[in-house]
């Protein structure tokens, strides 16, 4: 059995082939500082603006300097909370959201330990932020708020549009970490009304270690790091050219893409329908019809994720699971918990996310393999009573 | 990913002796959902000898494996031979345990405690669900346990917290955050005029000060009703004392004990003081 299904595309892409070809150059010939001023450095800097440019259109961004090119999203992540909140020094009150990404919400705990306020705004039972709990979080000590486009368990979209017009009423920086929008949904930074807003290459068939980060014309923030002038002295270092490149290339392939995003729901509602019918200990977990088109969350009770991802593990299937045992961190996940799930659900969700190179025959093996996985797990759980074929969690 | 060996994978892939024993004589049940471990153990004992042992587990892949390991181990073993398992030989069984694993081994042991104590008609000595927020995840120790640690056992620094929990002593990630704990509850004793605070004691200063509380707060108290207190030895933290005087043939004299002298002491010296009356 030599199949192999990656269904773990909110973790990380496979890099487009088109992608890789545009950037091996520069790990070639190519190998000039783009701060030079001779033709050899010249000519790199060239490529590597060209490829600011295609990240601008991917974002609807009106200028390419607005675009500060970055190391990873969570360092776009910090850049905009921390590089904001070190210019306005005299507000210290920020608010998020309680389903971010970790780089958010561990940038946030550390400014609390600096003394700062912040307002973690939760979520309803569907996992959108609940609007109004933002709207009456703000005062005049609101430096900043950051709250995610589409979150990576789920794959729910919040009403960041909502967010963005009432925050640039007041006059409020607003940041948006669109690292698992960008590439799925449309994204446009001006009907988004933010000022900051996070992405990164390797969620879009990109390369690894390349960010950028959205700055509008006129935000004014600090730098965290210091050194040249390279983008302007807002995040100094020489560029990782082949990265950027290959940043520019996958994102104007992003952009080509999004028509096939109806396709890739499709699979995904293939794959839901199949588990939720299929399988009667499974639960879907999130908004039904505010996600992104590629993911799919579902709670298998009375068994544990980790357990489920090893033994689809061995047939090939690679997903990835909300259990406390997952991928090295040991704490159930925050986001499902914030959704108020009861921890017998979080501890046995799994993650499946598509992408646009996901196949039919992928889902269907999968669907044919999944129902064995989840029968054999709950033979060996003790909250499942395997004769009478219902289960019972003790409270 | 986890790094896990082969005979973790064998074990999780296809473990043995899953399942219930009707009529065990012996189960252990340890871990709840909650925490997304949990493991009931059965055993069947035969003149002292397990002679079948069985497992349902739910947890992730190593958690699997330690419980099926387990069953293995104990199979043929007397109910004493049982009892030496230890955590660190269901590691050694398995071939090794990623750090942030071997909490799987410990519940492992635990569940076994548990079903021993109940073939022997004892109440499981494991809690179910441990209390509060684990901090250390390879040992699978509480932020509870920790805080209990510093006003029970005054313990002030990391170093001995290690020593006495075992937090802290796989693969040290938490340390920060049990430091960050042990100055939080410092901080608290202060407040609320706590000995704890102070740094632990040796023997010797034990010793002195349980003279010194005897002297000037217990003595003039039983004084009062005509009675006296004799200090005889100390042995860690057992105090034993003679009774004198009225107190001698006080029908009393124990409830004197229990409360007057043992709490005085507990207040000034150390919470776990015993008094012991020889």
């Amino acid at each position: 059995m030599d199949m192999q299904v990656y269904l773990d595309n909110n973790a990380t892409t496979m890099v487009a082939p088109e992608v890789l070809d545009a950037m091996l150059p520069f790990y070639r010939d190519m190998y000039g500082n783009a701060s030079s001023m001779h033709y050899f450095g010249g000519r790199v800097a060239k490529n590597m603006e060209n490829a600011r440019n295609q990240i601008a259109r991917l974002l609807g961004a009106e200028h390419d300097f607005e675009i500060t090119l970055t190391g990873t999203a969570t360092e776009s992540d910090n850049l905009a909370i921390r590089g904001i909140t070190s210019y306005y020094k005299e507000k210290k009150h920020v608010i998020t959201s309680a389903t971010e990404h970790p780089a958010v919400l561990n940038t946030c705990a550390q400014l609390e330990k600096e003394g700062y306020r912040v307002t973690y705004v939760p979520v309803k039972s569907d996992g959108i932020v609940d609007i109004d709990f933002l709207k009456n979080a703000v005062d005049d000590e609101t430096a900043l708020v950051s709250i995610m486009h589409a979150n990576n368990e789920t794959g729910v979209i919040n009403p960041v549009e909502e967010i963005g017009a009432f925050l640039k009423e007041r006059g409020i920086p607003f940041h948006i970490d669109g690292v698992q929008a960008a590439g799925k949904i449309p994204v446009d930074v001006n009907k988004c009304n933010c000022d900051l807003y996070s992405i990164s290459a390797h969620k879009f068939h990109g390369p690894k270690g390349v960010g950028a980060l959205y700055v509008r014309k006129g935000t004014r923030m600090r730098p965290l790091i210091f050194g040249g002038h390279q983008e302007k002295g807002r995040r100094p270092g020489t560029e990782n050219v082949p990265g950027v490149v290959g940043m520019g290339k996958a994102a104007e392939m992003a952009i080509d893409h999004l028509k096939d995003m109806p396709k890739v729901a499709a699979l995904r509602d293939k794959l839901q329908n199949g588990i939720l019918t299929g399988i009667k200990t499974s639960t879907l977990n999130g908004a039904i019809d505010k996600r992104t088109p590629n993911t799919l969350n579902v709670s298998f009770e009375f068994i544990e994720g980790e357990s489920i991802l090893l033994y689809l593990d061995r047939k090939g299937i690679f997903v990835s699971t909300g259990s406390a045992c997952s991928s090295g961190s040991l704490e159930p996940s925050h986001v499902l918990r914030a959704m108020n799930l009861p921890f017998s659900k979080i501890h046995g969700s799994v993650r499946f996310s598509l992408s646009r190179y996901t196949t039919e025959d992928e889902i269907d093996y999968t669907l044919r393999e999944l129902p064995d996985v989840i029968d054999t797990l709950l033979r060996i759980s003790p909250f499942w009573d395997n004769e009478k074929k219902t289960g019972k969690i003790p409270q | 990913m986890w790094e896990y060996t082969d005979k973790v994978k064998e074990l999780y892939t296809n473990p043995i002796n899953v399942g219930r024993i009707e009529n065990a004589d012996g189960v252990g049940h340890v871990g709840s959902v909650v925490c997304g471990d949990a493991l009931t153990l059965y055993i069947k004992v035969d003149n002292g000898i397990i002679t079948d042992a069985k497992f349902e587990t739910f947890g992730c892949g190593s958690a699997i494996a330690s419980s099926s390991a387990l069953t293995e181990m104990i199979k043929g073993k007397t109910i004493e031979e049982a009892e030496r398992i230890t955590n660190k030989d269901i590691v050694e069984f398995l071939g090794g345990l990623p750090d942030q694993k071997i909490h799987c081994s410990v519940m492992g042991s635990e569940a076994l405690t548990n079903a021993i104590a109940d073939y022997r008609g004892e109440k499981p000595p494991i809690e179910d669900e441990p209390h509060g927020e684990i901090i250390c995840h390879c040992m699978n120790i509480t932020d509870d346990e920790i805080r209990k640690a510093v006003h029970e056992k005054g313990v002030t620094n990391i170093d001995d917290m290690m020593e006495l929990t075992g937090a802290g002593t796989v693969c040290g990630t938490c340390i920060p955050k049990i430091e960050d704990i042990i100055e939080e509850e410092k901080g608290r004793c202060a407040t609320k005029s706590c000995s704890c605070s102070d740094e632990p004691m040796t023997n010797l200063q034990k010793m002195k000060k349980v003279e010194e509380v005897i002297n000037n707060v217990i003595r003039p108290g039983l004084k009062r009703d005509g009675g006296d207190i004799e200090l005889v030895d100390i042995n860690g933290d057992e105090v034993m004392v003679r009774l004198r005087g009225a107190c001698s043939s006080c029908m009393t004299a124990q409830m004197t004990l229990d409360n007057f002298v043992q709490e005085e002491l507990r207040n000034n010296v150390s919470k776990n003081i015993t008094i012991k009356r020889v």
